[in-house]
């Protein structure tokens, strides 16, 4: 009767899964930013292109190092689920679209080695390894950081073909002052340095229209508002985040800035500038939403997103860099564990406090 | 994923998972009856509970319906003779459990006339007092068909003295491939409800909800033809998994939570399967024991899927050959399933015995067990979202890894009904529910050294005890022996003493 032996180990149920894998996760981010990304090498041209190729190449390539150092298992796998691939592209993103070819390379390394294998690869790490690349360069390197070029097509001059290009990118002459111009927060801020208020200074600024389409100075990618907010929109209908903490980032930013800007419209920025700009739809779509580093229930989600959007405005109004998303995120990866460790779930059968609920008088036997 | 889907999804309102069904065709091919096997293999657990008793010698005659092995203890059923013939032995086989371990069996040869032992009377069933009602559906072996196979007198019983007030019934097979409960529900509607009949009279509940998934048309309209307008509700609910979990259920029908540390009973609702319906209809009326239940044979390696009735103690091996067997001679199977995918056990071979629980047999290839390496937890919350309890199983992952299981238990680790939502979405395919069947083991293991240990130590301070009391006694009684002595001796020198003097008088 038992002359049949065992023929695989036992598996614990289920038996079938949903089909999603990490792998799949990646691939619909990146399909969601590839529109921006485009728009941005059609606006930027080649150097941007070579930007983005090396801070991709960068990040994959120094993540293949550290799993190898580590002597990591099945490193070929875990490079191709893509998460180092798309810290890069998210990197990309947020860098100036001419940056000189150092720049993707130090980020890369920031990002993969500091920001995420120090912390123990995968899954481990405490902040968004983008975005502390990103902070970490624009400390180290206020200068190169904030050159913003004036987009290609809008701005008149030839755009410069693929030896230009190159030549751009890795000699890091200085661009003619003709081609770079302020983003539209930095120049705010400039000016109201220079005692400027804001209804003068934004005066003969781009147009709201010509900002929803991303025609106007600023980092690589991350200022076509729209096409990001529409990938955003995507990964949402195919259930890759919640709403939770897109939301919860715009309300955080559009709430303190309308009333601010009810208050003394020549000091604080209208809130729909402040939605349009900078790096808010990337941040709050695609970077505030990181797995690893924001909560996980959706509550949480929503406190780590006002959160965000907060800090974002409080940076942009009071601090001392036009932009504050980066910085905003990074502190409350901080808070992360904390708002994990009290928002939970309500547990079926029980109250918020993890007590059984209570057993009805008058029943039971 | 519908648009209902996605607005649920978008409010957060969507706990549990939407798998594939994969039920039909086989819910849709009429039933097959396979004739009685040569052997039957009857383990005496099928049920939860203490394992049943046999009460039949090796080489003993019995008919059909026969009781074999008695019930032993406060929770457990008995097992009877599925057709008539032989006992050739009693001895170890293959359980139905994917460790393959072995369970003791009665082994049947059947004679071939499947003739009827002696039967109790049929009667009237509203003219028994609950009472009566129980003591036939625990004569009868019934036990929860769904598969936790909970013997349901036991229940029955506990909730005429629990004031139920709701009967809840499980209509909801919402483990994917399944359709033995479609199928019942579809051919026996009339039955069904009868049986649902039976049992509010039994526990005395004023409404009978059944709760069939809205992926069953067919089941629900022969259903509702069946209940009419009367106390029996049909109630349609949403297609999810694991929709016919006893909690869930409860939730979604009566909108009530079960206390996490409470039983159904005790809001006053108890829960019951269509199938348990229609084995406590034939128990009663009819008296016949449960011998016979529809098996689901599925999976994309099954030649012909389909819903075959089979008797109690089939080997599956049997039943795949009757069914058709396998495509390709089951080139390609990747894994033997009894149950259902997401909660059924795997099994080592297919020379196991259908037991009174085992809804299906599911022979699947790779792409739909679609196994992988895990990877890294890349905290993506999604099992968070499916848990249909509510838990964290990332963290609670986490801590049985480090072996917190401490913590783990504070993270509501018991609470886990081991559903497989959160195995089933996690895109780094970690085997969430492995961790937590590991963990609740090794608690069970725990508590059981702990017990022993007590035990022990108890034990050995009655041992120390006893052996201070007797030094104590001995010493005791030494020390009177001593007395008593040095008193005689005393005595002894008093008497020579006065011998002594008298002599001495003497001599003087
Ligand atoms: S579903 Fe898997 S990868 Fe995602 S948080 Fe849960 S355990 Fe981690
Ligand atoms: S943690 Fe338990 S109850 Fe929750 S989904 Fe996983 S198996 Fe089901």
């Amino acid at each position: 009767m038992n002359s049949h032996v065992l023929t695989a180990q036992p598996v614990a149920s289920p038996h079938a899964h949903g089909g999603n894998s990490v792998g799949r996760t990646m691939f619909r981010v990146q399909w969601a930013l590839l529109p921006a990304t485009l728009f941005g090498f059609w606006l930027y041209g080649w150097p941007s292109f070579f930007m983005w190729l090396l801070t991709v190449a960068a990040c994959v390539g120094f993540e293949a190092l550290a799993l190898k150092l580590m002597g990591a298992p099945r490193i070929k796998a875990s490079l191709l689920d893509g998460s180092a691939l798309l810290t890069g592209w998210l990197l990309a993103l947020t860098l100036p679209p001419w940056a000189p070819w150092w720049v993707p390379v130090l980020g890369g390394f920031i990002a993969i080695i500091i920001g995420k294998q120090v912390f123990g690869g995968v899954g481990q790490n405490v902040f968004n390894p983008a975005m502390v690349a990103r902070v970490a360069l624009l400390v180290s390197f206020p200068v190169p950081l904030t050159w913003w070029v004036h987009p290609l097509p809008g701005g008149g001059l030839p755009a410069p073909d693929v030896v230009e290009g190159l030549r751009i990118f890795l000699t890091s002459l200085p661009v003619p002052d003709a081609m770079t111009s302020a983003s539209l927060l930095g120049h705010a801020k400039t000016e109201m340095a220079r005692g400027i208020d804001l209804l003068h200074s934004l005066g003969g600024e781009s147009s709201r229209l010509q900002s929803w389409f991303g025609v106007r100075a600023g980092s690589f990618g991350e200022s076509a508002t729209l096409l990001i907010l529409a990938g955003g929109l995507y990964l949402i209908a195919c259930r890759i985040i919640s709403w939770h903490t897109p939301l919860a980032v715009l309300a955080g930013v559009a709430l303190p800035a309308a009333i601010a800007h009810g208050i003394d419209p020549a000091r604080f920025l209208a809130p729909e500038t402040h939605l349009l700009s900078g790096a808010l739809m990337l941040g709050a779509f695609f970077i505030a939403t990181d797995y690893v580093t924001s909560p996980n229930t959706a509550l949480g989600q929503l406190i780590f997103g006002l959160g965000v959007g907060f800090v974002t405005w409080v940076i942009r109004s009071f601090g001392a860099y036009p932009e504050g998303m980066a910085f905003a995120v990074l502190l409350m990866n901080a808070l992360t564990p904390v708002i994990d460790r009290f928002i939970k779930p309500r547990i079926l059968g029980r109250d918020r406090q993890g007590k059984p609920l209570d057993i009805p008088e008058g029943q039971g036997a | 994923m519908g648009f209902m889907n996605l607005l649920k999804h978008l409010l957060s309102d969507d706990w549990g998972v939407h798998p594939d069904d994969h039920k039909r065709p086989a819910a849709d091919a009429p039933v097959r009856v396979m004739p009685v096997p040569q052997r039957l293999y009857l383990p005496l657990q099928q049920h939860l509970g203490g394992p049943a008793r046999p009460v039949v010698l090796v080489g003993q005659q019995v008919s059909k319906g026969e009781l074999i092995a008695e019930a032993q203890g406060m929770v457990s059923a008995p097992i009877h003779a599925p057709t008539s013939g032989t006992i050739v032995a009693v001895s170890e086989i293959t359980a139905p459990h994917p460790s393959g371990l072995t369970l003791s069996a009665i082994i049947l040869e059947a004679d071939g006339r499947d003739a009827w032992g002696e039967l109790p009377a049929c009667v009237d069933p509203f003219s028994l007092s609950p009472a009566e009602i129980g003591q036939r559906v625990a004569a009868a072996g019934v036990v929860g068909m769904g598969g936790a196979a909970f013997p349901s007198s036991v229940k029955l019983v506990g909730a005429s003295r629990a004031k139920v007030t709701t009967l809840v019934i499980n209509g909801g097979e919402c483990e994917p491939y399944l359709s033995c409960d479609d199928r019942l529900m579809r051919d026996q509607a009339a039955a069904i409800i009868d049986g649902i009949r039976i049992m509010q009279h039994a526990t005395g509940a004023n409404v009978a909800l059944v709760g069939i998934e809205d992926n069953k048309p067919e089941a629900i309209a022969a259903m509702q033809r069946a209940a009419g307008r009367g106390d029996v509700v049909i109630r349609p609910v949403p297609a999810r998994y694991p929709m016919g979990s006893e909690k869930q259920l409860i939730q979604v029908l009566t909108g009530t939570e079960v206390p996490a540390d409470g039983r159904p009973a005790d809001i006053g609702v108890i829960v019951h399967n269509v199938g348990t319906a229609l084995a406590v209809r034939a128990a009663v009326r009819e008296g016949k024991p449960l011998i016979s239940r529809l098996v689901t044979v599925n999976g994309q390696c099954a030649a012909y899927p389909g819903n075959i009735e089979v008797r109690i103690g089939t080997l599956a091996e049997e039943v795949i050959a009757f069914a058709g067997g396998l495509k390709g001679d089951g080139l390609g199977l990747a894994r033997r399933i009894m149950g259902g995918p997401m909660m059924g056990m795997q099994i080592p071979h297919w020379r196991v015995p259908v037991v009174k629980g085992s809804s299906g047999i599911l022979a699947l290839d790779a792409s739909e067990v679609a196994a992988q390496e895990p990877n890294p937890c890349i905290r993506c919350g999604r099992c968070v979202k499916a848990c249909p309890m509510g838990l964290l199983p990332l963290e609670m992952s986490a801590r049985i890894r480090n072996q917190a299981y401490d913590e783990a238990i504070d993270l509501g680790l018991k609470d886990c009904i081991a559903c497989g939502c959160c195995a089933y979405v996690c895109p780094s395919t970690i085997p969430l529910v492995q961790y937590f069947v590991h963990a609740k083991g090794e608690l069970a293991a725990q508590d059981r050294t702990k017990l022993r240990n007590d035990a022990t130590k108890k034990l050995a301070l009655q041992r120390q005890e006893r052996l201070a009391r007797e030094a104590r006694e001995k010493a005791e009684a030494a020390a009177r022996r001593k007395a008593e002595r040095e008193a005689a001796a005393a005595k002894v020198a008093a008497e020579a003493a006065a011998v002594n003097a008298q002599t001495q008088g003497e001599s003087a």
